[in-house]
């Protein structure tokens, strides 16, 4: 167990590339943290630091309290988990979760009814003897665990550890590595680049992009405040809808109607300067909903405004309902490029509106939408910054 | 009717049969040219040892069955001459893979000039081992050697056993550890670096990284570069032949092959001599292959297990 710090640490390559750039960071002894972001973001950069795989080029990193930028990876008594898995293929899983048991000097006995206990756990009692290339995806991916788990180390690393199973495997592991942590209590730091896993594993998030920390929270924070475009964007699935909007007499005009200022919008942009006319606005898709069965449940007044419904999508528990908007109405921004990196095709001119499967909607429909002008963010478009957030 | 029926069952495999006698039509040439230049002299090597045929006497010819097998394996100089290539093969085989595994993780960690690194490396195997076993000799003739001229006024070092040996030991070891190195650092690329990690991460320093997972992932790269270093190294001949001439009891048995072939003009036993190292090769390759479980090139070395 162990609180693992980082301060102002930074990574920067021979070549001059800054992957990393002065990075605050502290994981509580025992805290789940996921570190999240598109590709080239530097997360990954940031676990091989903590674990010592890559050399720390600026900031100080400490585990308990002790700086250990120059201990070597064995000593730091973390154990990692790879993508790839990384197994030592001419080795059985029983010599493989032992392992680090063997490299530590344990005695056989005792080494033995560890290896049998971590199998226990994670339900591989009877492929001790297999070598991994005899295991499916999804058992390899145990060993791994495996591996880590039987030393208790002080910390675990994951590194896209689910990335390589298929989705119906991924949402299985996921919970059993929730419940493994839960129970082991074990600080964690895991990676992904995916943020349904980040919402629904860790207790905090940690949004990155281009080397630097966007946001750090609760997952549930980021997805309700988010601070800038491109957590905003990052965060939620189907992603938050993004329209140009305009201040124009106290109120916004957009393509979703007038929306009168609400007294939060109003006390927000006031506490800040030089806030500019024209504002990136976004609205998460559940904001919306059909008037036939009841509208939406908020302080202030409902805004409406009507669409053709162009793809219906029944999911069962919802209905997403697509809805082609003027192809000006597209918000052109590179943080939403940069959230939206390998992820489902964006097109700017589509509003995403997820509504309650009762919902009589049809493909081709005029559709009706209200929703509560408070559920509104409005972003800077230069900075990307979250205007109705305090900063 | 179950002719036809058997007929038509196959008949999707008519194309892919095609394809294999074009298949068998495109290797036809080499194979034949292989016949010829190889098969052909293999079988009449193995013809003339069972002759009495010395080019001296061409009137003497005879078959004489398995005599000149009698001969050459009762052979005191045949058995010398065995004895000293298994020692060198061994010795040198040895010292290359050591060196040669040195000079490949060295290879395959330099980040700055690799390039350089590897092409410097590599000098001494793209020198003709004629030409550089004649360095070898002036550097260590008595006068005119600048290795010799290191030694105690008064020692010729080629013209003694010991000495001799260690000198042909040492000229196999320069020459060939690139290549060595070459096929181990191709076995370096077999290891996926995660797996390094993971091993760092598990605890490993930097030694048990390299025996515990480097060297058995490796395996099938180690011992494809022994088989084929250790049937190379038991046919010596460019080097000894130029240094000692197989004086001082330093004939290999390709050396001492040829001095009866050619020098002697004694096809018969000659030849008894080529199909003897010719089965020893056989037999190190046999051991190789089936023993150890060396892939064959070319083979999946995952697909043996």
């Amino acid at each position: 167990m162990a609180e693992i710090a980082l301060e102002k640490v930074g990574k920067t390559y021979p070549d001059g590339y800054t992957a990393v750039h002065a990075l605050d960071l502290t994981v509580a002894d025992g805290e789940f943290v996921i570190l999240v972001g598109p590709s080239g973001c530097g997360k990954s950069t940031t676990l091989n630091m903590i674990a010592g795989l890559e050399d720390i080029t600026s900031g100080e990193l400490r585990i308990d309290g002790t700086r250990v930028n120059e201990v070597a990876p064995r000593a730091r008594d973390i154990a990692m988990v790879f993508q790839s898995y990384a197994l030592y293929p001419h080795m059985t899983v029983r010599e493989n979760i032992g392992f680090p048991l063997r490299l530590a000097g344990m005695d056989r006995a005792r080494a033995a009814g560890k290896i049998e206990e971590t199998a226990r756990i994670l339900d591989l009692e009877g492929l001790l003897d297999r070598r991994p290339a005899h295991l499916s995806g999804g058992q390899r991916q145990r060993v791994a665990m495996g591996r880590a788990i039987v030393r208790d180390p002080r910390a675990f690393l994951m590194d896209e550890p689910l990335s390589n199973l298929d989705a119906k495997l991924r949402v299985q592991m996921r919970t059993t590595i929730s419940r493994l942590q839960k129970r082991l209590g074990t600080t964690t730091v895991y990676v992904t680049h995916d943020q349904t896993e980040a919402m629904t594993l860790g207790d905090r998030m940690v949004l990155m992009n281009k080397g630097r920390v966007q946001q750090v929270g609760p997952p549930d924070e980021l997805y309700r405040r988010p601070h800038n475009l491109f957590v905003a964007g990052f965060v939620g699935s189907p992603a938050m809808n993004f329209l140009p909007a305009e201040i124009q007499d106290g109120a916004l005009r957009s393509v979703i109607g007038r929306i009168p200022l609400t007294d939060r919008m109003r006390n927000a942009l006031q506490r800040r300067r030089g806030v500019p006319r024209e504002l990136v606005l976004g609205v998460r898709p559940e904001a919306f909903a059909d008037p036939r069965l009841g509208g939406v449940h908020g302080g202030a007044e409902p805004c409406s405004f009507t669409g053709q419904v162009e793809i219906l999508e029944s999911l069962g528990a919802e209905k997403l309902a697509y809805l082609t908007l003027d192809a000006d109405a597209a918000v052109r921004s590179e943080h939403l490029a940069d959230a939206f990196q390998g992820r489902e095709s964006w097109s700017g001119d589509q509003l995403v509106a997820r509504l309650d499967p009762a919902s009589p909607v049809r493909e081709g429909d005029e559709l009706e939408l209200v929703y509560d002008p408070d559920a509104i963010h409005l972003f800077a478009p230069d900075t990307g910054v979250n205007l109705t957030e305090d900063a | 009717m179950t002719a036809r029926a058997g007929t038509a069952a196959r008949t999707p495999s008519e194309g892919r049969r095609a394809e294999r006698r074009l298949g068998w039509w495109l290797c036809a040439p080499a194979a034949l040219v292989m016949v010829l230049v190889a098969g052909w002299p293999v079988l009449y090597s193995l013809l003339l040892s069972l002759q009495r045929n010395d080019l001296r006497f061409p009137d003497r010819r005879a078959w004489v069955g398995l005599d000149n097998y009698a001969t050459v394996l009762t052979s005191p100089f045949w058995w010398q001459a065995f004895g000293l290539t298994l020692l060198v093969t061994a010795v040198s085989v040895v010292l290359e893979l050591v060196l040669g595994m040195a000079v490949a993780v060295a290879m395959y960690r330099t980040v700055v000039g690799r390039g350089l690194v590897r092409t410097v490396v590599l000098i001494p195997y793209g020198i003709v081992t004629v030409a550089a076993a004649y360095g070898w000799k002036y550097a260590w003739t008595p006068g005119t050697g600048w290795l010799a001229g290191m030694l105690p006024a008064g020692e010729a070092p080629l013209t003694e056993h010991w000495p001799a040996v260690g000198i042909i030991i040492l000229a196999e070891v320069w020459k060939t550890t690139p290549f060595m190195a070459l096929l181990l650092m191709a076995g370096l690329a077999l290891v996926p670096e995660d797996t390094l990690k993971a091993a760092a991460m598990d605890g490993a320093t930097a030694w048990q990284r390299f025996t515990m997972v480097t060297l058995p992932l490796m395996k099938p790269a180690i011992l494809a570069a022994l088989l084929f270093r250790t049937l190379d190294a038991f046919r010596v001949f460019d080097n000894i032949y130029v240094l000692t001439n197989g004086a001082q009891q330093t004939s290999s048995v390709s050396v001492i092959a040829y001095h009866n072939l050619i020098g002697g003009l004694n096809l018969g036993v000659g030849s008894t001599m080529s199909v003897l190292i010719f089965l020893t090769v056989a037999l190190v390759a046999f051991v190789f292959v089936k023993g150890f479980g060396t892939a064959a090139p070319g083979r999946d070395p995952e697909g043996r297990r």
